[in-house]
Formats: structure tokens, sequence, C-alpha cells
């Protein structure tokens, strides 16, 4: 069950595998995403589902290496299994004709505004897609975003590759443009989704963002997803994970991704240290 | 023996619910229960009390007069047959006290650890009246302990097959309860559980020191034994709806078992900082993710010194003792009543004193502090006094003005009860529920107001005990298979 099917490695520390999972396939809609657990000893992460084959019963997952957790699923290979497996979860993304939506993914953000792209296209919109990254050789899907998108912006931080800066100036120039943006829809980080709300809302412009809360279950029994929305407290795992980038704290949700850093990165350390003496052990090893 | 029989007669002759004579002072006490000692068991997790010895359960059976109408039954929600597994035990025939107990009850070194015995079958047992009680919940555990020691499980005769398929929803005790009777009665049935463990509250909310998992997982190996199949990571609503159960995945009934597993927050300021869980959060973590052995377990849990807990009950008390065993120096809990009405068991709030859990009662919070960097740093908290009675009958907690004090703190626990999931009910606009979100469901049958599906334990009388859960399981399975029949 859950067998990773294929693997690759789309930029640095970040790996594009497909799992199969016959029946996440068959259910899932754009916007949700899935918790897993590697192993017997392994915590509950929540990835999104960037793509499905409801036929071949798969899902796609594109996530990068920041912990031990996502670590050690780079680590597995094709033919390993995942021992838990959870979804669909959350809520889809509200599809509809809107007109012209934006479409904004920052970093490994792409990831999960891919399967919005598409679905906002294939309901009749215009989509514009921005999306950015640190340099060229983090830049992901740009293939993938250019074949559901209308038009396709690119921006670098280091200007090594499409506009020299953020996610921002480009969503700037278009509103400068005149381009009348019915819907904006910004995946990221925390920052980069804060930066484009406050932008929006200074032109109107209604903007949904999806949340990466720190979660356990996924159902909506622990509460440890919380956010604070328009003044009110919102579990990002079944009243999200996607919201209204206008009325989020995202101050709040800043702070309590951090919550276990110490924690996290001793077992990160710990983790590159068994990692170096096992392939120490092997023969060949030094 | 002559003792015996005259103070079999002395009950005989009291009706059981007007006045009493006077009964005679029990001759045996109670036998106490030899426990871990404090100091040493605020730095394990494993389970406080030890159980009785063999010599010690006899005694202590041998409490129990045998009442010609024994009163105590009418206490316990599932209706144990107490005088004849009490008999048994004191007469040495342990297999008889099983098998009188498995009648009635299928899970007893659940019920036996985490009953709330005190209020149900012992508070009515008429050796009270002048002593204490006879310890009926302490031996029940001790009989099903002893079954488990030294029995091979022996797995009843099962009905040949109905061709009828039953879906069961969450491994709770309610659902258990459930799958394991209509597995018996000849139907195929298969649980969906949202989590990757079954058990529900037994294994993500109740702490090992209170309930071993391990006896958690027999249960559940005795269900699975009965021919229920267990799906994990399904969580119904997302997964499938009860609809695409009947219609796509052919089955002709379904029980809806999930709990109450929604954590109520107090709604005040500072509760989103850095530090502040849900019980259930901070349980689950500890508890089903294992965090108190991390970084061997990858799930982290905060390293609290000074911990306030917000409530009274059981699950204040799982979370004030949790956090002791996490290596808090100070763990505060905070209660707006007084002790009295704290709805916590008598045991467990003797345990979490004994352990060394300050009370601060009579304390209500109004609002959590936090630092820069939205850590939490203190709760300010007012001192109650106490009122008229309420619609409950407790007395009600009125607040004494200008009494703010700050508690320093750098966890806080939120323990003040768990409401209705919404999940599955949302997806299932055909439920009826009240406006707690709670499925209304038949009282004697279980039934909902959707054809063929059955409701029963937390979900439908909000949070409760695994005894109810269970005993809601035995109504809506009787129901159930009748109704299956007719098909
Ligand atoms: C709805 C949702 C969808 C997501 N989709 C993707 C995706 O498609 N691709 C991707 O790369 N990442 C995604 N994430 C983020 C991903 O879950 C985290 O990167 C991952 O949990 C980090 O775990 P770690 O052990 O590798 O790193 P850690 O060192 O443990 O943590 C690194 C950071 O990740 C966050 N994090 C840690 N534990 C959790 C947890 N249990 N749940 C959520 N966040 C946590 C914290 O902010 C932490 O500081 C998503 C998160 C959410 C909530
Ligand atoms: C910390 C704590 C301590 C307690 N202590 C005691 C005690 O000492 N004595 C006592 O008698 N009672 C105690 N209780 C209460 C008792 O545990 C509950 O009343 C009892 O477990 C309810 O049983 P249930 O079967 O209705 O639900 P639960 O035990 O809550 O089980 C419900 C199950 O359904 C699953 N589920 C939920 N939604 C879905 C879905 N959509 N799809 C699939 N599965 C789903 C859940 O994951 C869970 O496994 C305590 C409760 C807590 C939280
Ligand atoms: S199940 Fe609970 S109430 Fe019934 S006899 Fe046992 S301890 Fe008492
Ligand atoms: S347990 Fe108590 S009430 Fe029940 S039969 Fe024995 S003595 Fe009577
Ligand atoms: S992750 Fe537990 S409530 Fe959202």
């Amino acid at each position: 069950m859950n067998q990773i099917l294929e693997k690759k490695i789309i930029s640095e520390g970040v790996k594009d595998i497909t799992i199969s999972s016959q029946h996440i396939a068959r259910k899932r809609k754009a916007g949700q995403f899935i918790i897993l657990r590697i192993d017997e000893y392994g915590e509950r992460i929540p990835m999104t589902i960037v793509d499905s084959d409801p036929k071949a019963g798969t899902i796609r997952l594109i996530f990068q290496e920041v912990g031990k957790s996502t670590y050690s699923l780079g680590d597995l290979e094709v033919g390993d299994e995942i021992l838990d497996l959870v979804g669909p979860l959350g809520k889809p993304t509200h599809i509809e004709n809107f007109g012209t939506v934006v479409c904004v993914g920052g970093g490994i953000g792409v990831a999960p505004v891919y399967p919005i792209a598409a679905a906002m296209k294939e309901a009749g919109n215009e989509v514009i897609s921005i999306i950015g990254s640190r340099d060229k050789d983090l830049l992901i899907m740009e293939q993938e975003m250019s074949e559901v998108s209308d038009r396709l912006l690119i921006t670098t931080d280091d200007g090594s590759y499409g506009l020299h800066g953020f996610v921002t100036n480009a969503l700037q120039n278009l509103i400068d443009e005149g381009v009348k943006i019915d819907l904006c829809v910004a995946i990221g980080p925390v920052v980069m989704m804060g930066a484009v709300s406050n932008l929006t809302k200074e032109f109107g412009i209604e903007t949904v963002v999806s949340l990466n809360s720190i979660m356990v279950d996924g159902t909506g029994m622990c509460g440890c997803c919380r956010v604070t929305v328009g003044n009110k407290t919102q579990f990002v795992c079944v009243d999200g994970p996607e919201f209204d980038g206008h009325q989020v704290d995202f101050k709040e949700l800043m702070m309590r991704q951090s919550a276990y850093l110490p924690q996290e990165k001793e077992a990160m350390d710990r983790y590159h240290k068994c990692k170096l003496e096992r392939l120490a052990a092997q023969p060949g090893g030094k | 023996m002559t003792e015996d029989k005259k103070d079999k007669k002395d009950i005989k002759a009291t009706k059981p619910k007007g006045k009493r004579l006077k009964p005679k002072k029990p001759k045996i006490p109670r036998q106490p229960m030899p426990e871990q000692e404090p100091k040493e068991r605020i730095h394990n997790f494993n389970e406080v009390p030890y159980g009785f010895s063999i010599e010690t359960a006899m005694i202590e059976a041998a409490r129990c007069i045998q009442c010609k109408k024994p009163v105590c039954i009418d206490g316990c929600p599932v209706e144990i047959n107490i005088p004849a597994f009490l008999l048994a035990i004191k007469e040495g025939d342990f297999e008889k006290s099983i098998k009188i107990m498995k009648n009635d009850n299928a899970l007893p070194a659940i019920c036996g650890r985490v009953c709330p015995q005190e209020d149900q079958c012992e508070k009515l047992c008429v050796i009270g009246i002048k002593g204490k009680p006879v310890a009926i919940g302490r031996l029940e555990r001790f009989i099903a302990d002893w079954e488990r020691k030294n029995m091979e499980i022996s797995i009843p005769e099962i009905a040949p097959s109905t061709g009828k398929k039953v879906a069961v929803v969450g491994a709770g005790p309610a659902g258990l309860t459930v799958a394991g009777e209509l597995a018996r009665l000849g139907h195929d049935v298969t649980i969906f559980e949202a989590l990757h463990k079954p058990g529900g509250v037994l294994i993500y909310g109740i702490p090992e020191f209170r309930l071993p998992k391990a006896i958690v997982m027999a249960e559940v190996d005795y269900v699975k034994k009965l021919g229920v199949k267990i799906v994990y990571n399904a969580v119904i609503g997302k997964y499938l709806t009860l609809d695409e159960l009947f219609n796509e995945e052919g089955f002709h009934a379904i029980f809806i078992g999930v709990g109450a597993g929604l954590p109520y927050f107090m709604n005040i300021p500072g509760e989103n900082l850095n530090g502040v869980y849900s019980a259930n959060e901070y349980l689950t973590r500890a508890n089903l993710m294992k965090a108190y052995d991390f970084p061997n377990y990858d799930t982290p849990i905060m390293r609290s010194k000074k911990v306030a807990v917000i409530g009274g009950g059981n699950v204040a008390m799982d979370s004030a003792r949790t956090a002791l065993r996490l290596g808090a120096e100070s763990v505060t809990v905070v209660y707006r009543r007084s002790r009295k009405e704290m709805p916590a068991r008598d045991e467990e709030l003797d345990h979490a004193e004994e352990e060394g859990v300050i009370f601060k009662l009579l304390t209500n919070p109004t609002q959590i502090n936090g630092d820069d960097d939205n850590w939490v740093k203190s709760m300010t908290v007012l001192n109650m006094k106490l009122g008229e009675p309420d619609s409950s009958g407790r007395r009600r907690p009125v607040p004494i003005e200008g009494s703010e004090w700050d508690l320093e703190v750098d966890t806080v626990i939120v323990a003040i009860g768990n409401g209705a999931n919404p999940l599955l009910t949302e997806a299932t606009p055909e439920l009826n529920l009240n406006k707690w979100g709670n499925i209304i469901a038949d009282d004697e049958t279980c039934l909902t107001s959707m054809m063929g599906v059955y409701a029963g334990g937390d979900i439908v009388i909000g949070a409760a005990t695994v005894i109810l859960a269970m005993g809601a399981g035995k109504r809506a399975y009787r129901a159930m298979h009748k109704y299956l029949m007719t098909l």
C-alpha cells in the first residue's frame, strides 16, 4: 500500500514523487491535501496533492526537504512504501469561472498552486500565473505551469532568470498594465502570502491564500493548526486550508510555525549523524 | 458463615430504594490496591496501580454479601451480573467469573480501570452504607487481567454468515462494541477509522499510566479475531461519504461512533500563543504519537517548566499528570468552581494531588499573556466565589471584582471539554442534529434520521464515559441485527 512508483529530483532539495493510492486519487479535488506518516516512529505531516491520475490510482506530491520528516521522505526510493496516508483532507478550492485569475506561487508554493491553476483554467478562466524563486536553479514546474496558464511571469530574487525581484513586483506590473484581476490565489512562504495580500487589498482584489500551519491529526480534533482569520479562530485542516488573505493574521501564523524550532533542529542533527554513520558503515564508504 | 447469613438477612429485610435498616459495619475492610510510589511514578509512564493479587481479590470479593436484590447492577450501564462474578472470584473459579463478565461486557480490562465506579455500581452497593463499598471495579480489572495472563483468549462461536455488510465509523469503545457483537451474529463488519490506530480516546487520550495501550490493543485483537476488518486512515465524510458506503461499497447498515473530538477553547485573548494547547493536542502528541520518547519518535512536544491546566475533569487530570511526567517543574490546575464540583474521578484527583499537582480552585483565567516572540509567559486569573445553584444544580461561580492576579507559566493546556466534530455531519446533511451538533438518535435503537444509519457514544450524548459508549453500542447492535435480518 502507498507505494512510491516514481521519484524525480526537480531542483536542489525538491522531490517529486508518485504514490499509488487508488482511493485518494479518485476522490481528491484541487486544493486538498493528505497527511502522511512514513513509519512507526514518524510524525504526521501534511502535503498538498499536486496531481492525481484516477485511472492509474496514483497521486503526486512535490516537497522540499526542510527537516527530519521531509528528508526521510526524500530518502525513500521507488518501491518503498509509506506507512500511513490519510486523505483527501481540507476543503477543495472554490472553482468557477471568475474571469481573470492570477495564480501566484513562491518557492515550493508553486507545487500547491499548480492544481488550482489547472482547475481554474479548465473552468474557463483566463489564468495568469506568477512563479518566483530565489534563483534560477530553484525554480520549479515552469513547463507545467506554462501549460495551464494563458500567461506565465517568472521572477527571481537575484535576477538570474525572469524579472529581477519578487512575485509582488510582477503582480504590481500587471495591475499597472491595467489587467482586470477578478481573483488572486497566492501560495508560498508566509511572508510572501502576506505581501501579496497587502498589495491586493490596496486594489480591492479578492485574494485566496493556502495556509501551512503545523498539524497533527488533520481532522479538526486537536486544534494545533489554528489560525486567526478576521479575529476568529479557525482550524486550517477542516475550515481551510484556503482563507481570505485580507483577513489572515500572518504574523501569528509565522510565530506558530516556529513553535518547535529547537526540537526540529535536534531531530535533524540526529538524522544527519545517523545517515553519515550508515553511509560510513557501507562497504566502500569512507 | 453465620455472620454472612445474618448480613444477608439484614439486607433482605431492607428495601433497596426506601429507608434501610441499619446494616452492620462490614467486618473485612475494603482491600487497598498496591500502587507505584508517587515520587517514582512521576518519572515514568507505567501504570500507577498494580492490581490485586489472587489472595486480595478473593478477600475483597468475599465482602459482597450476595444481595437477593443486587442494587449495584442498577448502577452499571451494561448491567453486569455483579454478585455472580464476585461469587465466582470468592470461590476461586476465575474462568467462570470471566465468562459471566463477558456475557455483558466485552471490555472488562478497560472498564475496570476507567469506569467512574464510585458514581455507578459502587455508589449503590449496600456495603457502602456503613463502610466502603465492595471494590467492584478493581475486581473487574482483576478478573480481566487474570484472563489475559492465564487463558488462551477464547473466541465465541460465530453464527453462519448472513451475507449482510455493516460499516462502523470510528474505532472507539462504541464502534468496537457494535462491530464485535454484529460479527458474532454472522455479519460482515468493517470499521473505518480516521486515525492510524484503533481505540479512539482509549488510545489517543487516556494516558498509558492509567490505561496501558497493550490492553487496548488486546481488546482490539479480540474484535479482529471475531472477523471484524479495520481500515485505518479513513476519514468518513472525506475518504468516503455515507451515501458512497451504501451505494458504491455495498454496505447494508452503518453505525456512527465518531466520538466528541472537537476541542473547546475559552475564547479569551492570547489563546493562540505558542505554548497553549488543547488537551486533545497535548495528549495526542504524548500518547498516540509518543512524543514523550522524542527524539526516538519524531513528534515533538514542548519541554515545559511551568504548566497551567484549565479545567477540572478527567481530561484535565490526565493532562496535568502527563505534563509532570514530561518533566514540568510545576503543574497547576486552574478550576473555576470548588473541589466538590470537580467532575474528575476521586481516584484521579487523589493521584494528581499525591504527585504534586497544585490546585487553584475558584479561579478563572481571563487572559493569556505572551512575550514578544508570541510565547506564553503568564496567565491572568480572577478569583471566584460560589453563588446560587445553576440549572445543573451546582453552585454557580461568580467573579470577585478586582481580584485578578498573574500566574507565571510557559504552557497552558485547555481542558474545558469537547464538542461534536462536524466533519462527518457536515458531509451528511440528511442527519438530524441537535443545537450542539450532536447526532439525534433514538434512545432505545440508536436509529438516526437516516434509514439504516445508527449512532451512539459521545457523538450522540456529548462527551461522557467509556461504559456509556459501550452501552449505546449494545442497544445499537440489537436494533441493527433486527433491521439487517429484515432486508
Ligand atoms: C496544508 C499543507 C500543505 C502542505 N503542502 C506542502 C507541499 O506540497 N510541499 C511541501 O514541501 N510542504 C508542504 N507543506 C509543509 C510541510 O508539511 C512541512 O514542510 C513539513 O511538515 C516539515 O517537516 P520536517 O520534519 O521535514 O521539518 P521540520 O524541521 O520538522 O519543520 C520545518 C518547518 O515545517 C513546519 N512543520 C513542522 N512540522 C509540521 C507539521 N507536522 N505539519 C505542518 N507543518 C510542519 C514548521 O513550520 C517547521 O518550522 C504543507 C503544509 C500544510 C499545512
Ligand atoms: C483524556 C480523556 C480522559 C477520559 N477519561 C475517562 C475515564 O477515566 N473514564 C471514562 O469512562 N471515560 C473517560 N473519558 C471519556 C471516554 O473516553 C469517552 O466517553 C469514550 O471514549 C467515547 O467513546 P466513543 O466510542 O463514543 O468515541 P471515541 O472514543 O471518541 O472514538 C471515536 C473514534 O472515531 C474516530 N473518528 C472520528 N471521526 C471520524 C470520521 N469522520 N471517520 C472515521 N473515524 C472517525 C476517532 O478517530 C476515534 O477513534 C475520557 C476522555 C478523554 C478525552
Ligand atoms: S462496567 Fe463499570 S459500572 Fe459496570 S460493573 Fe464494571 S465498573 Fe461497575
Ligand atoms: S456488590 Fe454490593 S450491592 Fe452488589 S450484591 Fe454485592 S454487596 Fe450487594
Ligand atoms: S491538525 Fe488537528 S485540528 Fe487541524
